[in-house]
């Protein structure tokens, strides 16, 4: 391969990531948190950070060790090196931001529970070398915190008329959306959203 | 007596007033993935249960007695999710020698358990809130069947929602979403059952 359709094929992993298989509005993977974490914007900015973290540095890590991990004790492993960097994460999202961590703290511990994390893994980084591993992880990590801030951002600015704490709207808001129900009634309706934006804008594009 | 009524109330609390898919957004892979049929439901619940419970009694002798005394705390989360990993391969491998009959019925929810984040949130949590042994059980006794009931509500209503004219974009996953946002509403009723 030479070096421009490299480029290329980086710039479509990322693609790839935040449109064709976004982690919580193609995939519905990874649910947990972009409900939890997403009355607020701040903490939603925090996450998808903290996920963008560990999803390069697993897949740099797996890519790296490939040839050495015998293929039957692979998920064993996996998971060792996922855990291994979330409590990385972890520890360090204790000591820098702790009013973030605070309410976000036990959803940054489950990031290991994570599918989408682990399916990367498996399907990709254990197979390519580390540059394409290092993209696809940034662009999974990327559709991942897209999904998180669009949530949050609209949660945030309709459920309390703020945005990162400040106020926005000076109007009665509505509380509903900040609840946990109204959680996932903002994930429906932006999953239908994106749904019919993907399929107006994005299908014939992508068939070239 | 106030022992045995605390303890209840912690049931009742893990359960219905925080339950953790309507309030703590837990295991919501798995909530949308198996309730689609009541059979798989039941079969998820059934296994769920029981996993939870025996991984979280693991999980608090391990922390009590292993990890305090080494002051290793910080390991906890690669030491749980390695006892929750190894329990579901352990209870997979001996329930096909020993009960073939039920693993063919439950065998496959058991390798979609590891997968769960309740079961790891449950042993967390109840390390985090510093409960006792049996308060420990209790709490994943209460989130297992909080679980349960989630499941089989959600697709009571699914096997139903099959057969509505829902909007082209809505179809699956964004219909489950706000069918669950309603039962989450009703939820919120349960929030004054207990005294904080």
């Amino acid at each position: 391969m030479s070096a421009t359709t490299e480029e290329i094929s980086y710039w479509e992993l990322i693609k790839n990531g935040i449109l064709k298989e976004n982690t919580i509005f193609k995939l519905a993977l990874s649910l947990c948190p972009a409900i939890a974490v997403t009355n607020n914007l701040k903490n939603g900015v925090f996450m998808g950070a903290a996920v963008i973290f560990v999803q390069v540095m697993v897949n740099v890590t797996i890519s790296a060790m490939r040839k050495f991990i015998h293929p039957r004790i692979r998920l064993p492993i996996f998971m060792l090196v996922i855990s291994g960097w979330v409590t990385v994460v972890n520890l360090g999202m204790d000591a820098l931001v702790p009013d973030v961590y605070r309410s976000v703290g036990l959803y940054i511990q489950l990031i290991v529970a994570f599918a989408s994390i682990l399916a990367r893994a498996e399907m990709f980084a254990s197979k390519n070398t580390i540059m394409p591993s290092m993209f696809d992880g940034i662009g999974m990590g990327l559709g991942f915190l897209v999904a998180l801030v669009t949530i949050s951002f609209f949660r945030e600015l309709i459920g309390k008329g703020m945005l990162w704490g400040v106020p926005i709207i000076n109007a009665k808001p509505l509380l509903i959306l900040v609840l946990p129900a109204g959680g996932f009634f903002a994930v429906g309706i932006l999953m239908a959203a994106f749904n019919w934006m993907y399929a107006k804008y994005f299908t014939k594009g992508n068939s070239h | 007596m106030t022992e045995f009524v605390k303890l209840f109330e912690l049931l009742i609390s893990a359960s219905l007033v925080n339950n953790f898919v309507f309030t703590w957004f837990l295991g919501l892979c798995i909530f949308f993935g198996v309730s689609k049929k009541m059979e798989t439901a039941l079969g998820m619940s059934v296994t769920f249960t029981a996993v939870m419970m025996i991984s979280t009694a693991i999980s608090w002798i391990v922390y009590k007695l292993i990890m305090v005394p080494l002051n290793i705390e910080f390991l906890m989360i690669i030491v749980f999710i390695g006892i929750v990993a190894g329990l579901v391969q352990g209870s997979d491998t001996i329930m096909r020698k020993v009960a073939p009959a039920l693993y063919y019925k439950l065998g496959i929810y058991l390798a979609l358990i590891s997968t769960n984040c309740i079961i790891l949130a449950v042993p967390l949590m109840s390390v985090g809130n510093k409960y006792s042994f049996i308060e420990s059980i209790v709490f994943a006794l209460g989130s297992g069947l909080g679980f349960s009931l989630a499941l089989i509500i959600m697709a009571s209503i699914r096997e139903k929602l099959e057969l509505a004219d829902v909007p082209k974009y809505f179809k699956g996953l964004p219909m489950a979403f706000v069918v669950t946002g309603m039962i989450a509403l009703a939820f919120t009723g349960f929030a004054g059952l207990i005294k904080h």
